[in-house]
């Protein structure tokens, strides 16, 4: 009889899984992490009022060779991070019906969480990125605060703002033991603490952010 | 007064290419019984809830003191060792299937030959002389050793593999027990000069890349292996070895 059920698979994708991996991490922490930062603060400008932020839009949009950093920054990372993530989930047999460890739900709710933070991404994206480059959309604060006063935008934007900070939070402290930061169970406890905390601060700006516009 | 029965239902399977089935037993109780016990008892008398007699439980043990891997199976949903699963400590009917990650060869039997193969690919041994006596090895430093013999452990039993949602038969993963038994022979001072060959294994397609952190492997390892303290040491590791590589070629 075969004695190779689980084993092995060959595809040409998996040919370099481990380097690819490795920049799966590394797309996900430095440039969309880093933007994802910076973006939450820009949003979080609009708790100063319409004016602030629309300066602070003026300001990005004003940024020399912002298409540049864009592409090689936000867009390319983001596809490479987005399809090899699917990939990846596509490899797992979620099994927390049966070992329902903290552990073990973070593991699927990480790649659950990817996929809603996709759909979340790309619509996002249609709607203040693309929609503005092909057709000359303005926006500004009076448009976000036009698209979220629509409850249903509303309630998936709070679904997607909470994805994308829990997906960070936790790929972070993942990333943390991918790079053999954190080795032990004590330092993996501690790092799981504080990324709470920042999932939880992340989220509060998010959300408070949003609520600036409505 | 009646006597008390302990209720078994045990996924039934024929042969290796046959469709697998489920069967109920009663057992009598007795004290301090464990699974082994109770499934020697449908193979002293195998006849089912409904009065029919059948083929006995096929089932592998050997030490009965959870150190030799033999008796892993699912006994209600979760794996384990059944020797060390008491019938006490149990909700009641006890649910025995097989592993599901392994091939099923007959009922509760199935071939772990997997991860005897996996052990090669990761070079699971240390070479010592060649065609003449190499002399002593170095000395290794207690707190050394002891770190060491956790791994040592390891009984092949296959718990870590099971649980593993990364490990299953559309992904190439060797799994948390190959990981684990490499991290163990790169630490001796001796296996060391073989780490290079090893971490070309962990850094394979079939390597760690597919750990995804679930940290399943060391909640179900029974020999309490720090399987994720391996994993995240060699992936640190691997990383050094794989930008090395990188810079060097």
């Amino acid at each position: 009889m075969s004695s190779s059920k689980a084993l092995p698979v060959s595809t040409p994708l998996l040919q370099k899984h481990f380097l690819l991996s490795r920049l799966h991490s590394l797309a996900g922490i430095v440039p969309l992490g880093a933007f994802l930062i910076e973006h939450l603060y820009s949003n979080a400008v609009a708790l100063q009022g319409a004016f602030a932020y629309d300066k602070q839009v003026a300001t990005l949009q004003g940024i020399p060779f912002v298409w540049l950093l864009e592409i090689f920054l936000i867009l390319l990372p983001l596809l490479y991070h987005a399809g090899y993530g699917i990939y990846v989930s596509l490899l797992s047999s979620p099994n927390t019906r049966t070992y329902g460890y903290g552990s073990n739900w973070r593991f699927l709710l990480q790649r659950v969480s990817g996929i809603v933070t996709l759909l979340f991404v790309v619509y996002h994206v249609w709607s203040f990125r693309l929609k503005s480059a092909f057709f000359g959309t303005e926006v500004d604060f009076h448009a976000v605060s036009a698209h979220l006063l629509n409850p249903w935008i509303f309630a998936f934007y709070v679904l997607g703002v909470l994805s994308v900070t829990f997906h960070f939070t936790n790929g972070l402290w993942s990333g943390l033991i991918t790079w053999g930061i954190t080795t032990g169970p004590r330092a993996q406890q501690i790092s799981g603490r504080i990324l709470l905390v920042l999932f939880a601060l992340l989220s509060v700006v998010g959300l408070g952010s949003m609520l600036a516009f409505v | 007064m009646t006597e008390k029965l302990i209720r078994i239902k045990v996924k039934r399977q024929d042969a290796a290419d046959q469709v697998p089935y489920w069967e109920e037993f009663d057992v009598p109780y007795r004290k301090n019984m464990n699974v082994i016990s109770a499934l020697m008892e449908i193979q002293r008398n195998p006849v089912r809830v409904d009065g029919v007699r059948v083929r006995s439980v096929f089932w592998e043990y050997n030490c009965l003191e959870e150190v030799c891997g033999a008796c892993s199976m699912r006994i209600n949903g979760k794996v384990r060792q059944a020797c060390s699963a008491l019938i006490d400590r149990l909700q009641q009917p006890i649910v025995l299937e097989p592993m599901s990650t392994f091939p099923v060869e007959k009922d509760l039997i199935v071939n772990r030959q997997i991860m005897f193969d996996s052990l090669k690919k990761i070079k699971g041994w240390i070479a010592i002389d060649g065609t003449y006596p190499l002399g002593a090895g170095p000395r290794i430093a207690p707190d050394e050793q002891q770190e060491a013999y956790k791994y040592a452990t390891c009984m092949t039993c296959g718990c870590c593999l099971e649980a593993c949602p990364n490990v299953n038969d559309h992904s190439p993963y060797l799994g948390p027990q190959a990981m684990a038994q490499a991290k163990y022979f790169n630490s001796h001072p001796i296996g060391k000069m073989m780490a290079k060959e090893r971490l070309e294994a962990v850094i394979s397609n079939a390597g760690i890349a597919s750990c995804g952190n679930s940290q399943n492997c060391v909640q179900v390892c029974p020999k309490e292996i720090p399987l994720t303290t391996a994993l995240a040491e060699l992936n640190r590791d691997a990383n050094r070895f794989m930008l090395r590589k990188l810079l060097k070629g």
